[in-house]
Parts: C-alpha cells; sequence; structure tokens
C-alpha cells in the first residue's frame, strides 16, 4: 500500500501546478483548467483522507461525498464560465485575461 | 311752594335733544329738502330749543331755587359717581336764554347769508352742513350750561370747541378771499391747539376736584371746597383759569379768535363772540365757590381779564379788516367780563356777557351784511367790466376799500350804530349799564384793574368811532363801495330785535332796580356766595362816558374832519408812528409765539426726527449697533466657526478618504491574475502564520 504522504505530496504538486497556472498563464481555458486542477488536487486529498481515516470512523463516505459536491459545483461552474468565456471571445475576439481589465479603480 | 306740576322742569333735556333733533333731520332727509327747507329745520329746532328756555325760566320765577333732572346714569366706578343731570337754576337759564335766543336769530340770519354762498358756489351740500354743525353747536351749548357736574360741563366745553374748529374752517379749501389755500384750516387748526391747552387746565382743574374731593358733581365739590387747604383751592382755580383762557380767548391764549375770522360771518356773531367765547365767564361764575375761598386766585383772574381788555383794544385801535376790529373788541369785552367775575363782581359779568352777547351779535352780523353788501356791488361791477376786474382779489372786508356805506345801506348803517352805541358805552345802550357796573365794582375794590379798563373802554370807544367813520361816512373809497347793495330782510330782521335788545338791555339790571342781580342771586347764594346790588358810582360813569365822547370826537376830528381818500395812509400812523405800527401788527405777538413754540416746536420735532430718530435711532442703533452687529456676528459664525471649524472637520474627513481611495485604488488594476496572487499570498500568510504559530 502506497504510503498516505505520497498521496498528498501528489495532491500539493498538482495544486501548485494549478495555482501556478492561474498565476502564470493569461488564457482564460488554461486558467480555468488550473482551477480545475486544484479542485482535484483538493478532490484527491478528500478521498484519500476519507479511506485513511475509513477503519476508526463510522461515516466512512463523508470524504468521497463531499467529492461528489464539489464535482457538481465543479460542473455547475464550467458551464457557467464557459459559457461567459465564449461571450467574451465574442465580443473581444481573444480570451487574453490581461486584456480584460477594465473593471480596475 | 306751587304745585310742581304745573311746572317744567322736567323739560330740561329737551335743550340738548331739539337741536339734535334738527341737526338729525338734516343729516338723513336734509338731502330732500330744499335750501329754504333746510334752514327752516334748523332754524324751528333751535327757535324750540328757546321755547323750552323760556318756559324753564317761566319755572324758575316760580320756583327761584331750581332743581336737578337727572336724565341717565353716566360713570359709576368705584367711588366715582357721575350721572348725566341737568341743572337748572337761575344762572343755567340765563344762559340757555341768551344762547338759544341769540343762536335762533342768527340760524334766521344765516338762512340769508349762506344763501349768497350757495348761489355763488352753487353748493347745497355745504349749506346743510353748515346748519348742521349750527345745531350741533346749540346742543353741545346746552350740554355746557346746563350740566350738573364738570365733568358733563367739559363733555359740552369740548362738543364747542369741535364745532368752533368745523365752523371756522368751514370754507376749509380758501383762504379769506376765496383763493385757493390752506389758511382757513390752518385758522382752524389754530384755534383747535390754542384751546387744547385750556383744555388741559380744565382737565387738570377737574382730576384735582376728584383728587381731592372724590367728586366733579358741582354740589358735592363746592360742600367740600371749604374744607380744603388753600394750595388746592389755588391750583384748582389757576388751572380753570387756564381752560378759561383757552375758551374766552384771554392772555395768552386769544391769539386764536383773531384767526377765527376765517369763519362765515354768522358763525363769528353766535360762537366768537355771543356764545361760545364766554363760556370762560360762565365757567368762573359757575366755579364762584371756590374762587371765593382765594383771593389771590380773583386777584390773578381780574388781573389777567384786565390786561387782557386793554392789550386787545390797542390791537383793535389798528386793524383795517373789519371783522378783525370786532375780534380784537370781543376779546378785550371778554376781558371786562373775566376781570368781573375775577373781582367778584359775578352778576355785573354775568350782565355785561348778556348785553354783549346783543350787541357784539349785532355788530357781528352787521358787518357780515356790510360784507356781503360790498360783495354784491364787487359782482356788480365784476359782470359790468368783466376784463377789468377779473384777476383782481378784492377784499371785501377791508375798511380802507369802503367808506359812505350809510347812502347804500340804510338800514345796515342804523343797525350798526345802535350796536356800536352799545360797545362804546353810550348812555342809555345796554353797554353802558353793563360796562359801568364792572368799573364801579372795580374802582371799590381793584383800582389797578379800574384804570386798565378804563382805558381800554377809552380806546374801545375811539376804534369803534374809527370804524364808523371809515366804513359808513365820507366818500366811497372804491368803486365796489359805490355800487353796494342793501341785504335782504331775513338778514335784517333778526338785527331789528338784536338792536332792541342792545338798546333795551340795560333795562335787565338798571342800578337801583336790580332786576338780575335779585334773579342770579338765588344761584350764587344757594352755593354760599354772597351777592351785592351792583354799585352804582356817578363819578365813574360821568367819567367813562366823558372819556367814550371824547374819544368819539377825536376819532371823528382824525377820520372824518378830513375824509379818507383812497390809498391815504391812517392819520394816526403820522401821529403815532412806531407804536401804531407795532399795534397795526399785533404787537408780534403771532410772531413772538411763532418764535418761542412753534418754531421751538419744529425746532424739537426736527431734533427728534434727525437727531434721536434718524441719526441715533436708525444710523446709530439700527445701523451700527443692530444691523453691523449682527452683520458681524453672522460674519463670525459663517467664517471662522461654520467654515473654520463645522467645513474643516469634514474637508478633512473628505480629504483623508480620498486620499487613502487614492492609494487604495492602485491595488485593483484590473489584472485578474494580479488578484489571484494576492489572494495566494493572503493564504500562504495565513496558513504560515497558523501553522507556525
Amino acid at each position: 500500500m502506497v504510503p498516505l504522504n505520497y498521496y498528498l505530496a501528489l495532491s500539493a504538486i498538482l495544486f501548485s501546478m494549478g495555482a501556478l497556472g492561474i498565476l502564470i498563464r493569461r488564457n482564460s481555458l488554461i486558467i480555468f483548467m488550473s482551477v480545475e486542477l486544484m479542485l482535484n488536487a483538493a478532490n484527491l486529498s478528500f478521498v484519500i483522507f476519507a479511506r485513511q481515516w475509513a477503519a476508526n470512523s463510522a461515516s466512512v463516505f463523508n470524504g468521497q461525498i463531499f467529492v461528489f459536491f464539489v464535482m457538481t459545483v465543479a460542473a455547475a461552474e464550467v458551464a457557467v464560465g464557459l459559457a461567459l468565456i465564449v461571450v467574451i471571445f465574442r465580443s473581444h475576439q481573444s480570451i487574453d485575461i490581461d486584456q480584460l481589465n477594465n473593471l480596475k479603480g | 311752594m306751587e304745585n310742581s306740576s304745573l311746572l317744567f322742569f322736567q323739560l330740561a333735556p329737551w335743550l340738548v335733544f331739539l337741536p339734535v333733533l334738527g341737526l338729525l333731520i338734516n343729516l338723513t332727509i336734509g338731502v330732500k329738502l330744499s335750501e329754504k327747507g333746510t334752514g327752516a329745520v334748523a332754524a324751528i329746532a333751535s327757535g324750540l330749543t328757546f321755547v323750552v328756555a323760556s318756559l324753564l325760566v317761566y319755572s324758575l320765577v316760580r320756583q327761584p331755587e331750581g332743581t336737578v333732572v337727572p336724565l341717565a346714569s353716566w360713570i359709576h366706578v368705584g367711588t366715582l359717581t357721575i350721572d348725566w343731570a341737568f341743572r337748572v337754576d337761575t344762572l343755567s337759564a340765563t344762559m340757555m336764554l341768551v344762547v338759544s335766543g341769540v343762536g335762533t336769530l342768527i340760524h334766521i340770519y344765516a338762512i340769508g347769508y349762506m344763501h349768497e354762498d350757495v348761489r355763488f358756489k352753487n353748493d347745497l351740500g355745504r349749506y346743510r352742513r353748515f346748519f348742521i354743525f349750527l345745531n350741533l353747536f346749540i346742543a353741545m351749548m346746552m350740554i355746557l350750561v346746563s350740566g350738573n357736574s364738570y365733568s358733563m360741563l367739559f363733555v359740552g366745553w369740548e362738543g364747542v370747541g369741535l364745532c368752533s374748529f368745523l365752523l371756522i374752517g368751514f370754507w376749509y379749501d380758501m383762504d379769506t378771499l376765496g383763493r385757493p389755500s390752506f389758511a382757513n384750516s390752518d385758522a382752524a387748526k389754530k384755534a383747535f391747539i390754542a384751546n387744547r391747552v385750556g383744555d388741559f387746565g380744565f382737565l387738570m382743574a377737574a382730576f384735582m376736584m376728584f383728587w381731592k374731593f372724590g367728586s366733579t358733581n358741582f354740589t358735592e365739590v363746592f360742600a367740600k371746597v371749604t374744607s380744603a387747604d388753600p394750595g388746592t383751592i389755588l391750583w384748582i382755580t389757576l388751572f380753570l383759569l387756564l381752560g378759561v383762557a383757552g375758551k374766552s380767548a384771554q392772555i395768552p391764549l386769544y391769539v386764536w379768535l383773531p384767526d377765527a375770522m376765517a369763519g362765515p360771518t354768522p358763525v363769528s356773531a353766535l360762537i366768537h363772540a355771543a356764545t361760545m367765547v364766554t363760556a370762560g365767564v360762565y365757567l368762573v361764575s359757575r366755579s364762584a365757590p371756590i374762587y371765593a375761598l382765594s383771593h389771590d386766585a380773583q386777584y390773578i383772574v381780574a388781573t389777567v381779564g384786565a390786561v387782557t381788555g386793554l392789550f386787545a383794544a390797542t390791537i383793535a385801535v389798528a386793524q383795517y379788516d373789519l371783522k378783525k376790529v370786532l375780534a380784537y373788541s370781543t376779546i378785550s369785552q371778554l376781558g371786562f367780563m373775566v376781570a368781573a367775575v375775577g373781582m367778584g363782581a359775578y352778576v355785573a359779568g354775568m350782565f355785561h356777557l348778556i348785553t354783549h352777547a346783543f350787541f357784539k351779535a349785532l355788530l357781528f352780523l352787521s358787518a357780515g351784511s356790510v360784507i356781503l353788501g360790498m360783495e354784491r356791488g364787487h359782482h356788480h361791477l365784476a359782470h359790468g367790466h368783466a376784463e377789468a376786474h377779473g384777476t383782481e382779489v378784492f377784499n371785501p372786508n377791508d375798511m380802507r376799500n369802503m367808506g359812505g356805506l350809510r347812502k347804500q345801506m340804510p338800514v345796515t348803517f342804523w343797525l350798526y350804530v345802535a350796536g356800536t352805541l352799545a360797545l362804546q358805552g353810550i348812555f342809555p345802550f345796554a353797554g353802558f349799564w353793563s360796562k359801568d357796573e364792572i368799573l364801579a365794582d372795580a374802582f371799590k375794590e381793584f383800582p389797578h384793574v379800574y384804570w386798565l379798563l378804563t382805558i381800554a373802554a377809552f380806546l374801545t370807544a375811539f376804534y369803534m368811532g374809527r370804524q364808523i367813520w371809515l366804513v359808513f361816512f365820507g366818500n366811497p373809497r372804491s368803486e365796489v363801495a359805490k355800487h353796494a347793495e342793501e341785504s335782504p330782510l331775513i338778514m335784517t330782521a333778526p338785527l331789528m330785535v338784536l338792536a332792541f335788545l342792545s338798546v333795551f338791555g340795560g333795562l335787565l339790571n338798571l342800578p337801583g332796580v336790580d332786576t338780575l342781580t335779585s334773579w342770579l342771586k338765588h344761584t350764587f347764594e344757594s352755593v354760599g356766595v354772597a351777592i351785592e346790588p351792583g354799585a352804582f358810582n356817578l363819578n365813574v360813569a360821568l367819567v367813562s362816558t366823558g372819556l367814550a365822547l371824547l374819544a368819539i370826537f377825536l376819532s371823528w376830528w382824525l377820520y372824518l374832519r378830513k375824509p379818507l381818500v383812497a390809498g391815504q395812509i391812517d392819520p394816526l400812523k403820522k401821529l403815532f408812528g412806531p407804536i401804531f405800527t407795532g399795534m397795526e401788527n399785533k404787537w408780534y405777538v403771532d410772531e413772538g409765539y411763532q418764535f418761542l413754540f412753534v418754531d421751538r416746536y419744529n425746532d424739537l420735532a426736527r431734533f427728534l426726527a434727525q437727531k434721536v430718530d434718524w441719526d441715533f435711532w436708525h444710523e446709530w442703533f439700527h445701523n451700527s449697533i443692530i444691523r453691523d452687529g449682527f452683520v458681524g456676528l453672522t460674519r463670525f459664525l459663517a467664517d471662522p466657526v461654520d467654515l473654520g471649524v463645522v467645513d474643516k472637520i469634514s474637508h478633512v474627513l473628505a480629504d483623508a478618504v480620498q486620499s487613502s481611495a487614492n492609494s487604495l485604488r492602485k491595488l485593483q488594476n484590473g489584472f485578474v491574475r494580479s488578484y489571484a496572487l494576492s489572494v495566494m499570498l493572503g493564504v500562504v500568510v495565513i496558513l504560515g502564520y497558523l501553522l507556525l504559530k
């Protein structure tokens, strides 16, 4: 059995890659995918911890169920987000996030 | 005691009701009445008043002690009780008879006299107004003489003053020559204001009576005055004297009476010669119990009267205006009366009051007849030579324009002579007896009064002689005088009655018979004033008659020996020069009063208006203190307080918010990734903190 720390390390790497992607990429779609990456890194942690603590807990499915919620919310978010990106593209002919800087002080 | 139901005392209130009824008729339905009707209503109202007065006198003959007829309760305040009651005694009845008798004759005369006013000015409304005022005057005079208290007397006193004012200013929009001017209304105001000064004295006296005696009722005042202290009595009498000086035109308040000649001549005769101006004499007679207690007061009153008598006589000598001579003569004769009642010779004073009412009314009305005759002559000429007389202002009152009028106006001439001889005190005319009684009384106790009045009597004879010679004798000194016309019978008939009374008025109180003395005695002795039969001193009578004849001769010598021609200066002026000029200008009393009082009053008014009101109150207090102070305060509140403190606080707050916002807005740069970095860093910091804690 693979130790817990490996999973957590993978999860941390995935999360860091996602965060890094958000910070350094300018393509909206890529940023979207980076967000998904971070969500799934969190999901991975959920399931890992759920399995880890299953033996001494009655609520063995809590973590797994939470993952389903996250996935559902992520799906809804993708639906709204992609729709926005389509509209933005139509009006700007671009999805470069740095060009969408009209909302500033 | 007779059966009192046969007596007419209860009619006393009708003395007032009847003239009031007459004026109400003229006031309400007068518009529908003709000119004659209006005059008739007024004259009948006055005539009926005379009838009532006669009935009262008849009752008094039967029951001489008189009575008081209560009419209504009037003032009830605290302990003060004054009822509206008519006092009918021999003194008041005498006045009633004179006022209503002479008043009625003048009403009849005025029907004719004012007809000229209607004819020339075509104003019937004014004619009606005249008779309404005249009836009001009779009513007020009746209140004055019949009042049972000083308060009621004061109502009449003020009422006749009002009528005097209204009638002096009757032609309020012109001067005495008919030119548009305020002169007549100024004369009315002068009379009113001079009388206010006198009324102040009357009021003070009435207040003192109320203060000291708790009443103004004659009976109560006279009962309590005997136990009053001398100071109170002196002050009351002196304040009353001030009232007398105002109403009866004595020094120093006489100045209004000559100007009062601006009124129509019947008014001059009725109000300013025969009746109203004698109210002061009546007042002193009525107050005899008070004056009897103070010899000082009597001395002062007698001296004021005597000095006025002489002073006014000197002015009358040098006047050219027909009515002005008579006006100063009236002041002079009022001086005789006041001197008489001042000396305690009440009967002599009242006697002279009665005879003077007869002959001075006669003289004034005859003078009115002369003036109208001159005006008719003027109109006669003006119609003939319109272009020659169109613009020239002709003075029908000026004796220098007259002369030789006895041929044009024979009836008026004889009437005038009757009045003149009575005024000059020629035996046996009415004035001789009454004036002589005064002089004889003065000779006994007040020598200085005697001498002053004797000289005044001499001057009286002189100026009346001068007037007769100038007006009726010699040659006409103007075209107008040649064409003067006699007045109609309605004017001359009342004059004949007055002339009869002027000739035979002396019979009222012949020495030794003393009808009037025993008549008035009832009243005076009922209030504790002793009355002696009128003194007759043959020497005094001879001296005054001799002086009068001498004066007439002198006036003849000066004015008729060589009759005056038009434009000639007065012969007396050549003899006396500056003295005559002084007399001609009324000794500059009007100018003196102008300087002393009117100008000073104007100065005071100007000082109050300019210095006090404008400079001090408006400019300094309002503008400098209130306005500038308020402006200063608001500026202080606006600039340092509001701008400096209140606004500053909000400005500082706003600036702080703005500058902080300015620096904070840089954070929101629109780059989503930088927000994400911030969030990331924040998370790192928080996690780091949580982990390393």
